[in-house]
């Protein structure tokens, strides 16, 4: 079996550059940075869509957008945002930094890794070519029966929905078996669980989310397929089926996404805050069984999602009372991170500004949230603007914030470059105001009575400012962004390079105890553990911080070599599905054909 | 507490200013003549005071919560020769209060919300029984104690119950009207049951609100509460030619009809005789109902029951008055003014065949 | 050349020291737990439109069948007793590979390779059985689009019968790397995740067989 004799110390030998090495990589760190681009590439994408939706809403009667685009708009909008967007911007922060943090070379299956990432390409590719003809997803992120029935939906808008998604689930279940593996099982010496950083906790949890709950999304999505394609009647009430049917078995999938979505964020906040209070995680242990107790309670809440469709007043009383109790063990984070900071020393740098702000943001999400688990105020606030207020508290000052606040916060470990701090204070002002500016009038809009997914309103109903007020922010937010892109492109480009060193933020787990970036090995020796917070403790020990990591050569640790067969089983994915909508039989046998030669390939090569 | 005035000062403001701004901006913008927070019926004002419960909670959690998290922020901050923060782990007796606290609050809302939904799940007596049909993209409504059938405006008696029966011809739907009752969805294999009651006359507004395809957005729907009086005599004359009561029967709706209408008769049959000329010609009764015509025992084809379009006050679902100007329009080209609709003309029709078809159908009160 | 430590990977067969697993065994495991789900829902669909079929062919006999337009009684499609032959053949199958596993940990040639194609072709026999089953149906009328009973029958079995499938073929692929003698004893772990997947899709079928065949 061939080893790699590549010097591992110098990044610019041959098989390290280059488009191919990156095709055929399989090295988490690149893998992580891979995601983290396209993620947002389709994330600036997702923006725009948002950006177009709030022209259109601008003003009342407006004709900037002809319906139909519209209603593609907001579907692929927030389809994109949590697909191709939060999720995969996750996805970037698990590849980078789990095996780092629990002290490990890679992943336990790195080839897997890389094929969860092109399967993630290519159905992120495959759902925007829709775009192209016209013929993009358009009833809704959610998309509920029988509206996507064939007979409601004869185009192949939905057909695009359906197989997108199942493609999508494939690499989401492919990457949540591998990092739940790795977290389990790689743990270096002495890293017990209850000596996890609490971004390792979370992304456990995650994991565990994501393999229970997509097998039901990938159902539904089976049924819906059978309908359009085959003309069974799953959700049509024509053959006996039932379109709540659909909704039950989405939102047995959906609640625990959102979950899936806010998890990560949870586990970012949680590194950074202690990191620039300069004193530990308040309340380890519960924050580890509060992480756990949301995700086990949030496969029992879906129909608090259903309180408008007549489910009866003991369902709906069942629901609304587990929907509350999820609320406790989620204030019981917040508090502790407010404990966290109270008593601390804080540094108030960019990452430390993103976390406090996602702490702010997601208790008014949360308290909206309150307000929807009471049925009777439900109904009257379901399907309206204020929804779409409290998933965007959540979402955007939740999960993006967060995420924004782990990319500065990691950006000088994988790239060995700081962020600018001065830009990115200026981004977080324009954030913030614009956030705001955009999401909280919301609630008082759907209060007033405007519903969600509407192209267009009237005026004379009162909609009329709180939409322009909407838009402007909006644009802020735009703008925001273009502020990161900037600050990345200007640190990055900028002579002198502000290098980063190993620890240039003075923290606490074992990322930070090598170079910045990381050599491809990770760790010249695989560490022992002895503590929670590791790093601090032997900053403690050592009375100062620790001298500057050396580069090393790193001969004779194995790594595994690279492939291209995770990409050519992908690609029998693409092909296989694709034949469900266009091109018939021949494309799955095709696709099927690729899928078996390449699975085997990568099954009997050398690994290395 | 000890605090830099200068660093108070500075961080204060860019958090209370966009606050204030962003509250003002909601505040104004009024009258919100669809509101959800100005209940007029009974269901509605069930639902808005536990509404209210939970926000009062909220606001208190809010402004403690941020409050605590803001002083942190401020008070906290490292300053020169700081020294290194005492490293708490936790506080077993603190989690516990701040664990129990909001279960008990939690608890405060879960009581009243209980006993709404039982409330708001019983139906009240003596009810007018309305049953709401959702179509892509209009309403239509039947009255069956009273054999009536209408689209898009549903006249109801003040202080008498309403209990409406929901459920779509085709894809999901949800009838709201925020001001006099909450939403409920509608299913094409079950009815799904709403009620309100109010004492409140005038016109209320409502809107789909269940994405329903292309024109969701333009699927309005208008309650219209008037007296006992009132109300009986809108039945009185939706009765007229009603095809729950006459099924079937062509010369007796049109002569029924003709009467209703009081004035000129010789106008009226000159108005009456070429509408329905035009009316068949054009193929309109493809899809709508009509008295004293062929359909005039139909209950609804694709198309609203127009037997009693003259006396509604919008147009397209809400979407526009019942002008002249606007329903020639409308007939002039549906697609312009509703693109998608399901309303496709056979033919192009001529400005005579429209000036003689909104006379027409302004005429059927 | 093999790496104690934790956090190395491939050559690592030794199980972690955290868990006592080997990785690639708690992936199986781990990857069961998924299908458990996927599975679940099928099942779970299938009860809630049992009974629920607007037109026959019905699975068991029925008084209250409405057939070629009109309500009557009628026999149940199903022939139990060829699907508990098929059954039975799983259910020892799934003892075949235990058999088999055991030859491959003890380096026993022939144990290996006999139970091992008996494993096999046990699961050619079950598939064999279904084709035969699905065949038999469509000829009595019960296509997929018929009624609910059938679009959640063949949903359900398909799937299932799919997972067979690729568990004859992964079975098959071991068997005929133990015949090229690349099976050794250090190897075992191969067939021990086939054998396990294997178990996992007989679970399912235990699950399935009262539900479907036999519950009324």
């Amino acid at each position: 079996m061939a080893t790699s004799v590549l010097d591992h110390s110098d990044s610019t030998a041959p098989g390290h550059t280059g488009l191919w090495s990156w095709i055929t990589t399989v090295d988490h760190k690149r893998i992580g940075i891979l995601y983290g681009a396209t993620a947002f590439l389709f994330f600036l994408i997702g923006g725009l869509e948002a950006l177009l939706i709030r022209w259109q809403l601008a003003r009342p009667e407006n004709d900037f957008l002809s319906p139909e685009l519209y209603n593609q708009l907001f579907t692929m909008h927030g389809t994109t945002m949590i697909f191709l967007g939060v999720m995969p911007l996750s996805a970037m922060f698990f590849n980078f930094l789990i095996p780092l943090m629990i002290g490990a070379r890679d992943v336990a299956f790195p080839r897997l890794n890389a094929f969860s990432y092109w399967v993630f390409l290519l159905g992120g590719l495959f759902l925007n070519f829709s775009f192209l003809i016209n013929a993009a997803p358009n009833a809704g992120w959610f998309g509920y029966a029988n509206l996507t029935s064939r007979q409601y939906s004869p185009g192949l808008n939905i057909d695009f929905w359906v197989i997108g998604l199942q493609i999508l689930g494939v690499a989401s279940i492919a990457a949540a078996l591998n990092f739940f593996v790795t977290i389990v099982n790689l743990r270096a010496p002495g890293m017990r669980l209850m000596r996890m950083p609490m971004f390792v906790w979370m992304s456990l949890i995650t994991q565990m989310l994501l393999l229970l709950a997509f097998p039901v999304i990938t159902v539904a999505l089976v049924f819906l397929m059978a309908d359009r394609t085959f003309g069974s009647s799953f959700y049509t009430p024509g053959g006996g089926g039932d379109p709540t049917l659909w909704q039950h078995l989405f939102w047995i999938f959906g609640h625990p996404e959102v979950y899936i979505l806010i998890l990560p964020a949870f586990g970012i906040v949680s590194e950074i805050l202690p990191v620039f209070s300069r004193k530990p995680l308040f309340g380890y242990a519960a924050m580890v069984f509060s992480g756990a107790f949301i995700a086990f309670l949030g496969f029992g809440v879906w129909s608090h999602h259903m309180f408008s469709t007549g489910m009866g007043p003991v369902a709906d009383s069942v629901f609304s009372l587990t929907t509350m109790l999820i609320a406790v063990p989620t204030g019981v984070k917040i508090f502790n991170w407010i404990g966290t900071v109270w008593g601390g020393s804080l540094r108030l740098k960019t990452p430390m500004y993103f976390a406090l702000g996602f702490v702010a943001m997601f208790i008014i999400g949360g308290l909206s949230g309150v307000m929807h688990s009471s049925p009777p105020a439900d109904l009257q606030q379901t399907d309206t603007y204020f929804v779409v207020a409290h998933f965007h508290y959540v979402l955007f000052g939740g999960s993006i914030f967060a995420l924004i606040a782990g990319a500065y916060f990691w950006f000088p470990k994988m790239f060995g470059v700081l962020l600018d701090d001065r830009i990115g204070k200026l981004q977080f002002w324009l954030t913030f105001v614009g956030m705001n500016l955009t999401f909280f009038p919301m609630h008082f809009l759907g209060l007033h009575g405007m519903p969600r997914r509407v192209y267009t309103y009237p005026s004379g109903l009162g909609f009329d400012l709180m939409n322009l007020t909407q838009t402007i922010g909006s644009l802020i937010l735009g703008l925001s962004f273009l502020v990161m892109l900037y600050n990345i492109w200007k640190s990055v480009r900028e002579q002198p390079r502000r290098i980063a060193p190993a620890d240039p933020w003075d923290a606490a787990t074992l990322e930070w105890s090598i170079p910045s970036p990381p050599q491809e090995f990770n760790f010249a020796e695989i560490p022992t553990v002895e503590h929670r917070d590791e790093l601090w403790w032997r900053k403690r020990k050592a009375g100062g911080p620790l001298p500057e990591p050396a580069r090393v050569s790193g001969k004779g640790i194995h790594l595994p070599n690279p492939s291209y067969w995770p990409l050519v089983t992908a690609v029998g994915i693409l092909v296989f599905m694709t034949g469900f909508m266009a091109g018939g039989v021949v494309l799955n046998l095709a696709g099927a054909a690729i899928l078996f030669f390449g699975a085997f390939r990568w099954a009997f090569e050398p690994t290395g | 507490m000890i605090l830099r005035t200068g660093s108070r000062e500075r961080v204060g403001w860019r958090v209370w200013l966009p606050l204030v701004t962003v509250a003002l901006f909601a505040a104004c913008g009024g009258p919100f003549p669809q509101s959800t927070l100005i209940p007029k019926g009974d269901f509605a004002q069930m639902v808005d005071e536990v509404f209210s419960a939970t926000v009062r909670w909220a606001t208190l959690v809010f402004v403690l919560v941020e409050g605590v998290l803001i002083v942190a922020i401020l008070k906290f901050r490292q300053r020169p020769g700081d020294a290194e923060p005492t490293q708490t782990h936790g506080n077993t007796v603190v989690e516990m209060v701040w664990t129990i606290i909001p279960a008990a609050i939690l608890t405060f809302i879960a009581v009243p919300t209980v006993r709404t939904i039982f409330r708001t799940a019983e139906l009240p007596e003596g009810g007018l029984e309305v049953e709401v049909i959702g179509h892509q993209w209009w309403w239509e409504f039947r009255y069956p104690a009273q054999q009536i059938v209408t689209a898009n405006e549903m006249h109801v008696p003040a202080g008498r119950p309403v209990i409406m029966k929901i459920r779509t011809a085709d894809v999901l739907h949800s009838f709201w009207v925020p001001q006099l009752s909450a939403k409920r969805d509608a299913f094409p294999n079950k009815y799904t049951t709403l009620f309100f009651t109010t004492d409140s006359l005038g016109e209320f507004t409502g809107q789909c609100a269940e994405f329903c395809g292309l024109q969701h957005g333009r699927m309005g729907s208008l309650v219209v509460v008037q007296t006992p009086d009132e109300f009986a005599q809108w039945v009185e004359r939706n009765q007229v030619g009603s095809p729950l009561i006459n099924r079937g029967v062509v010369a007796a709706d049109s002569a029924a009809a003709d009467t209703a209408r009081g004035a000129g008769r010789a106008a009226q049959d000159s108005i009456e005789a070429k509408g329905r000329e035009t009316f068949l010609a054009a193929g309109c009764i493809g899809c709508h109902a009509m008295v004293g015509t062929p359909t005039a025992g139909v209950l609804t084809l694709q198309g609203p029951n127009l037997s009693h379009f003259g006396s509604r006050r919008r147009l397209a679902a809400g979407m526009l008055p019942n002008t002249p100007e606007n329903l020639a329009a409308w007939l002039r080209d549906p697609q312009a003014v509703k693109e998608g609709s399901l309303m496709k003309l056979p033919r192009p029709l001529t400005e005579a065949e429209i000036s003689t078809l909104v006379a027409y159908l302004r005429a059927h009160q | 050349m093999a790496h104690a430590h934790a956090g190395t990977i491939h050559h690592a067969e030794q199980p972690s020291a955290h868990t006592g697993l080997e990785t690639r065994k708690l992936a199986i495991w781990t990857f069961i737990g998924s299908e458990c789900l996927f599975f679940a829902s099928l099942i779970s669909t299938y009860l809630v439109y049992k009974g629920k079929s607007l037109i026959g062919p019905l699975p068991h006999e029925s008084s209250q069948c409405m057939l070629h337009g009109r309500l009557q009684e009628c026999e149940g499609i199903f022939e139990i007793s060829l699907v508990t032959v098929g059954t039975a053949v799983l259910l020892f199958s799934s003892f075949f590979v235990v058999m088999a596993l055991n030859g491959a940990q003890t380096g026993n040639r022939r144990r290996l390779i006999g139970w091992l194609t008996a494993t096999v072709l046990g699961g050619l026999f079950f598939v064999g059985m279904q084709v035969y089953e699905f065949t038999h149906f469509f000829h009595k009328g019960l296509g997929y689009t018929t009624n609910l009973f059938g679009s959640t029958f063949y949903t359900l079995t398909g799937f299932h019968g799919t997972h067979v499938t690729i568990g004859v073929i992964w079975l098959a692929t071991v068997l005929v790397l133990a015949i090229r003698g690349k099976l050794p004893p250090e190897k075992a772990l191969n067939l021990e995740l086939a054998a396990l997947y294997w178990h996992f899709v007989d679970v399912v079928w235990i699950v399935i067989f009262p539900t479907v065949y036999l519950m009324r």
